[in-house]
């Protein structure tokens, strides 16, 4: 039906098109190799484990009379994740495969931040405004903004979906979610 | 016989009109989720999971794993009309089911799908009627020390068999182990790792970290990527499914083949996506035309579906027996169980007949209902992917919130939550396996409880995992899985000094 001329292969049957208007370019420079995230990481997992392993063994890694004590099995574990991303450390420094993948491009890193710092907002909201009210707000914000999707159609697409979860959860099946004042004001 | 009579009593059980609806709905859910970029079996059985939360155990569980078999039937639809795998195990699928689209036969190739998942299931379920009693009451007799054994047989085989890097596979449960430990004590009543924290005294949530790894993190690692698509749309007629299940019994030796081959995976942990591959290649190799694979042959559809889906079946069997999830949705389906209070393992099968036989029963139930709803129903769910991208995650997100706040009613875990997000999503990129460490969070305190249970028993001897035939059996297994990569290159370098001496 559309577009037929570009896909030959598929002749009358292509019917299903979507676009994404705000689409990451594939020519996007890198922000980061894997090989030094992957590096990053590992050493992260390891002060993790010195920490969690100190704290352990300050709660006591030996043996009593009525067996190991609370510290014993995390103790070791602590030192079988220290000896894991230590290696993984210089594992990835000898990794070339690594070294020349990029871990996430400038534009990639762009739209995974248009959905996280929203969900980062959504969850702050949460505590002040409700549940309820903080995700119609993200819903109809993320579809107008980052989907660029008409206002109409993302306010009442956030309205019926915010609807429909307040009276599943809150009416139907009695799950308690944080509220705000607009609940109050409606003396749910 | 048992069984059987058991298994008639769970199906009285089920045929309620109010678990059969749930039935419905959890399928339709289920083949949403599956149908959705982005989501799959873990994520959508781990987002509506707090839907289940106010309802009795069975109904729940009915309707949980109608979503997992709804996801799994859905994975085809994006596979074959999109040529995208809403699964890792779905891969194996596009390679003839894209082409067979292309040609203008998305039909069959829907229903050869459909059918194959359905025959698959069927057999890794007649599987666990009859085996899973068994084991379990095998297993009855089983002390710390065996489970310890067992427990410890499950983390090795990852490691050992994983295709991963060993030292991430190693890291990732490690670090599942270790989290499991933080909060209070179950033996000693003392305070481990929680830093003064009162919110961490509770410890981390298995749920929570579930939603935050598979879902939140799913949504950043498809944001990435460029979500336009383009496929093709297919109605399936009457006449085209009754066309391919007249062929069917012509395939029938790969379809028992993949059906084998997806069983045996599907108990070993992490198996499915193997399956799928090997299913696909061995009906590659045993063909008389390998040539035409790749190229829309129907057979290269039944194949990787059938063993995908046996195994994702079979993977239930040593969570059901033995409170082992063999697979990442049966980790979180077994963390459901939980949550009701209903402790996997063998007891189960004596003090809730009624929940397993009700359980199994589902599965033949819900593998029927939904086989018969994707038919009827695919185009449909193939326009649901003409929504955008843009309104379906924010609506992940909030049900996400939703699911992570209703379990312990505490702002902390929506904080936990985004955490586990950032990590699965770092996670991922730098293959790190998730799957060991859901699995991880799921057993650890249960295999640290046994590991100490069995010290006390033992004096602190550790003689005591070698202290019978069936536990040493157990733990030596474990310990060969573990050391199986380099036993591996051992034996074959053995292999390689002794062949030039016979010739």
């Amino acid at each position: 039906m559309l577009l037929n001329a570009e896909y030959p292969m598929s002749t009358t049957d292509t019917e299903i098109v979507v676009e994404d208007p705000t689409a990451p370019e594939g020519d996007s420079p890198s922000v980061a190799s894997t090989r030094s995230v992957d590096v990053v990481v590992s050493i992260l997992l390891f002060a993790l484990a010195c920490v969690l392993g100190f704290d352990n063994w300050r709660t006591g890694i030996s043996w009593d009379e009525s067996g190991p004590q609370a510290g014993y099995f995390p103790f070791y574990l602590c030192v079988i994740l220290g000896a894991a991303s230590l290696y993984g450390i210089f594992a990835a420094l000898r990794n070339r495969g690594e070294a020349s993948e990029t871990f996430v491009t400038r534009a990639q890193l762009r739209r995974v931040l248009q959905v996280f710092v929203p969900t980062l907002l959504f969850c702050i909201a949460m505590q002040f405004l409700g549940l309820y009210v903080a995700s119609f707000l993200l819903t109809a914000g993320f579809m107008r903004l980052v989907g660029r999707i008409a206002w109409w159609k993302s306010l009442l697409t956030a309205f019926i979906f915010t609807a429909a979860m307040f009276i599943t959860f809150d009416i139907a099946f009695d799950v308690i979610m944080p509220k705000g004042p607009l609940e109050a004001a409606f003396g749910y | 016989m048992e069984a059987f009579g058991l298994l008639l009593h769970g199906f009285t059980v089920l045929l309620t009109g109010k678990t059969l609806l749930l039935m419905m709905v959890g399928l339709v859910l289920g083949i949403f989720v599956g149908v959705l970029p982005g989501l799959g079996g873990p994520n959508g059985v781990a987002i509506l999971l707090p839907l289940t939360f106010t309802m009795d155990p069975t109904s729940a569980i009915v309707m949980l794993s109608c979503i997992y078999w709804g996801a799994l039937f859905g994975g085809a639809i994006t596979s074959i009309l999109f040529n995208i795998p809403g699964e890792a195990w779905s891969v194996a699928t596009t390679f003839d089911g894209y082409p067979m689209a292309q040609q203008g036969r998305a039909a069959e190739a829907l229903t050869a799908a459909f059918t194959s998942s359905f025959i698959g299931s069927l057999c890794a379920v007649l599987l666990i009627t009859f085996l899973a009693p068994m084991i379990s009451s095998f297993a009855l007799r089983f002390g710390p020390p065996e489970f310890f054994a067992v427990y410890l047989l499950t983390f090795c085989s990852f490691v050992g068999l994983g295709r991963e890097d060993k030292h991430k596979t190693i890291i990732s449960m490690a670090l599942g182990l270790l989290l499991t430990g933080i909060g209070m004590d179950t033996i000693s009543g003392q305070l481990r790792m929680t830093f003064g924290s009162t919110d961490l005294l509770r410890g981390i949530n298995f749920l929570v970290a579930v939603i935050g790894l598979f879902g939140i993190s799913e949504i950043l690692l498809t944001m990435e990527e460029r979500l336009a698509l383009r496929g093709h749309a297919a109605a399936i007629s009457l006449r085209v499914i009754l066309s391919v299940w007249k062929d069917l019994p012509k395939y029938w030796v790969t379809l028992i083949r993949s059906s084998f081959i997806g069983c045996w995976l599907g108990i070993t942990p992490g198996g499915a996506i193997a399956a799928s591959f090997m299913g696909y290649n061995l009906a590659k190799r045993f063909s008389k035309e390998p040539d035409s694979f790749g190229k829309g042959r129907i057979e290269g559809v039944f194949a990787p579906e059938t063993a995908a889906h046996a195994s994702g079946t079979a993977a239930l069997l040593p969570m059901l027996a033995l409170g082992i999830p063999g697979s990442g949705t049966a980790a979180i389906l077994l963390g459901g169980l939980m949550v009701w209070g209903l402790n996997p393992g063998p007891l189960l099968f004596v003090e809730h007949k009624d929940f397993v036989w009700g359980l199994i029963a589902s599965m033949y139930l819900g593998n029927v209902v939904g086989l018969v709803l994707v038919l009827s129903t695919v185009p449909i769910f193939a326009s649901i992917l003409r929504v955008p991208f843009a309104a379906i995650a924010p609506m992940i997100v909030v049900s996400c919130a939703i699911g992570a706040y209703a379990i312990q009613n505490a702002m902390f875990d929506i904080w936990l939550m985004l955490l586990f997000g950032v990590v699965g999503y770092v996670f991922k990129k730098i293959s790190i396996p998730l799957a060991p460490f859901t699995l991880a969070l799921v057993l650890g305190s249960r295999a640290e409880d046994a590991f100490r249970q069995s010290m006390i028993g033992s004096g602190g001897d550790l003689g005591v995992f070698w202290s019978n035939g069936l536990v040493g059996s157990i733990t030596t297994l474990a310990l060969v899985l573990l050391f199986w990569p380099v036993i591996d290159k051992a034996c074959s370098r053995v292999g390689q000094m002794l062949r030039p001496a016979k010739a």
